[in-house]
């Protein structure tokens, strides 16, 4: 009888099985503890605070990347967040671990980081106290985000307990169109599907349209798994993933590469493997993206219309919906293009590398943001805003009236005090929209580096495929 | 350590709008800082419970009585859903929170609130609606009792509704017990699987220093 095939999710979990602690659970290895600012230095010294030790420093690496200003020189960076810095620089040097610091080549966004320094790499389990750690899944890690109880077990005993999710593969097929990106693909999978469609599930992204990215399109993909409810997204390894990783400054070299390219080679779902769920998506038919609401589900095609709340039978759903145009000032019916914007945001772990840069400055070459919008463009790392500076993008942003800012979280999530001022408009192209998420009562629409970069010069909601050259 | 849950008779809030992600339950710069710990239940549901002016937002179901004084919410569907951040469970234990009731919530949030000694339990929509309906009728009055050893709901009009829990999640609340001890208590089993798997994925191992 023919042996029934295996996820690429079974293949990992299975290779970081320490023992089995219940039918479903298992005591797993960590390959790779990231740590940041907000929870790093509070893990290590919760740790302290028990007489424990970090068990294996070396497979712990940090970086300051949420509380730390972005304005140049890191000017601004508030009291309580450069005692965060000095605690994590005292902490993780007590402990020997690795940090990259700021203005050293390393620093950046933990998720840009990670797979950038070649520390992300296939078939490895990857956690941080964030929950965006599934965007390291793009290079075919196992990657999820933690709590601090976790997090400080993490430190302690270098593995973690946890129940085996189901899995679910999302097919991405077909050829996506002109001006429509990985942002687009994810957004409108989240949109179709909705915001707890993956809850308990470890999602796989396969599919013609999926080979056909490049790796950092991919780690946008598994970036927003969070957003449609499961903690680990991951891609399947292939050439581009290895061409990605190869000479990366962590990276195997050598024989070693060669032992770990076979390993990879073996890593990808089998044939035959059976999914716990399926969903396919035809990427032909998807409009640029962009949210409306307090949701990552509330989501249009730009040239959409804002949906209506009393068409809606469901009354949980349909006060979700009144309660978001309320929130958001928008009108039910209306079109969303066109809607005035008052911030511009292009960063965050979702899209700050150096492609989602290129693809924003190939629609503000030559153009000026409109008058009354701000707009900053906040690189992902050092790494990303010095290959960006070495292209000239930085020049072409602030001559086309951007702001060039310091690599970190910065207005994503608004922890180092950087906020869209109450009942502002911003077109973000970070992850989240939730109420509040940018700074208090700011308004958040979520868009691909290109549209944003639209939004910027338009000096409202635009359609980026009408500025196309 | 989290402090064991065995069963709990008390008041509950229905929260019902769906999606309350952490970020609602607690917004960012409450959280930024080492030290929180103590400061957070103030805060919890911020944007919901004050006012821009910063007064109490009287509509708000926990600044109503007798809500004021829950220990158990019954939610909206995908309930803490987003940020990892543990401080929003903390934020509701300090608001004297004890035990969350949905149909199903983010799964962060739902692995911190057992890290808590919070009991979340997930039951289908219907009977979280049920609940919900029969808190409301009585304005409050009706408390829910939550028998973790039976793994039994009671509602306030006295129907009993059993939930389903994995076996190692009950025992753990049931007795309080800490989890990093308990895996220390097995670090030999670690040791050993790190001493063979540098053998079998070294690139793991010696990043940046190739053996």
């Amino acid at each position: 009888m023919e042996q029934p095939g295996r996820t690429m999710l079974d293949k990992i979990w299975d290779q970081h099985v320490i023992f089995k602690v219940s039918d479903d659970t298992d005591l797993l290895h960590v390959d790779r503890h990231l740590l940041h600012d907000l929870g790093g230095s509070r893990g290590l010294l919760d740790l302290k605070s028990r007489n424990l030790t970090v068990h294996s420093p070396e497979l712990t690496f940090a970086t300051p990347d949420h509380a730390i200003s972005s304005a140049p020189g890191r000017a601004g960076t508030s009291k309580i967040g450069l005692e965060l810095l000095a605690a994590l620089r005292l902490e993780t040097t007590a402990s020997g671990i690795q940090l990259f610091d700021v203005d050293q080549p390393g620093q950046g966004i933990v998720h840009v980081i990670g797979p950038e320094l070649g520390l992300s790499l296939p078939g490895s389990l990857i956690v941080c106290g964030d929950s965006h750690t599934c965007t390291h899944g793009g290079l075919g890690a196992l990657a999820f985000g933690i709590g601090s109880s976790e997090l400080t077990h993490v430190l302690a005993t270098q593995a973690l307990i946890q129940r085996r999710p189901k899995t679910m593969r999302v097919k991405f097929e077909g050829k996506l169109p002109l001006g429509v990106t990985a942002k687009d693909m994810i957004l409108a999978l989240i949109g179709h599907a909705g915001v707890a469609a993956g809850t308990g599930y470890a999602v796989e992204y396969a599919g013609s349209a999926i080979r056909d990215l490049p790796v950092e399109g991919r780690f946008t993909i598994c970036n927003l798994s969070i957003e449609f409810g499961a903690k680990m997204g991951m891609v399947a390894p292939d050439e581009k993933t290895y061409e990605y990783i190869k000479g990366r400054r962590y990276a195997p070299e050598g024989a070693m590469w060669e032992q770990a390219l076979k390993a990879w080679k073996q890593l990808p779902s089998d044939a035959n493997a059976v999914f716990d769920k399926e969903i396919t998506i035809d990427v032909t038919r998807i409009q640029p993206q962009v949210t409306w609401g307090i949701s990552p589900e509330h989501v249009i095609g730009v040239d959409g219309n804002i949906p209506d709340p009393t068409t809606i039978d469901d009354p949980a759903r349909r006060v979700a919906l009144e309660t978001a145009l309320d929130y958001m000032g928008l009108k039910a019916g209306a079109p969303i293009a066109g809607t005035p914007v008052d911030w511009v945001f292009i960063g965050s772990c979702t899209n700050s590398r150096l492609s989602d840069l290129r693809a924003a400055a190939e629609v503000v070459r030559g153009r000026k943001v409109a008058p009354g919008v701000r707009a900053w463009v906040v690189p992902g790392s050092e790494t990303v805003k010095r290959d960006a500076v070495a292209e000239g993008l930085d020049k072409l942003f602030t001559e086309a009236g951007f702001e060039w800012r310091e690599p970190g979280c910065s207005m994503c999530l608004a922890a180092n005090g950087e906020v869209v001022a109450p009942g502002q408009r911003s077109v973000s192209t970070s992850n989240r929209n939730f109420i509040g998420r940018q700074g208090p009562r700011a308004r958040t629409h979520l868009a691909s580096p290109a549209s944003a970069a639209a939004a910027a010069i338009a000096g409202a909601i635009a359609d980026v495929r009408t500025m196309e050259r | 350590m989290p402090k064991p849950f065995t069963k709990l008779s008390a008041t509950a809030a229905p929260i019902m709008r769906t999606n309350i992600d952490t970020d609602v339950i607690i917004r960012i710069e409450r959280l930024v800082g080492n030290g929180i710990r103590g400061t957070l239940g103030k805060w919890a549901f911020g944007s919901l419970r004050y006012l821009p002016d910063g007064s109490e937002n009287p509509e708000f179901i926990l600044n109503r009585e007798p809500y004021r004084e829950a220990e158990i919410l019954v939610t909206g569907s995908n309930f803490g859903c987003g940020s990892s951040r543990e401080d929003a469970v903390w934020a509701l234990q300090e608001r004297g929170i004890r035990a969350v009731i949905g149909s199903g919530f983010g799964d962060i949030f739902f692995a911190n609130c057992f890290q808590n000694g919070i009991l979340p339990i997930v039951v289908d929509k219907k009977i979280v609606d049920g609940l919900a309906a029969e808190v409301e009728e009585t304005q409050g009055a009706g408390k829910i009792g939550i028998d973790l050893e039976a793994q039994t709901i009671t509602s306030p009009n006295g129907k009993t509704h059993r939930f389903e829990i994995d076996p190692r999640r009950r025992a753990g609340l049931l007795k309080g017990l800490d989890e990093v001890a308990l895996t220390l208590q097995r670090d030999d089993e670690i040791r050993v699987y790190q001493a063979a798997d540098r053998n079998a994925r070294p690139w793991i191992h010696f990043a940046g220093k190739q053996a």
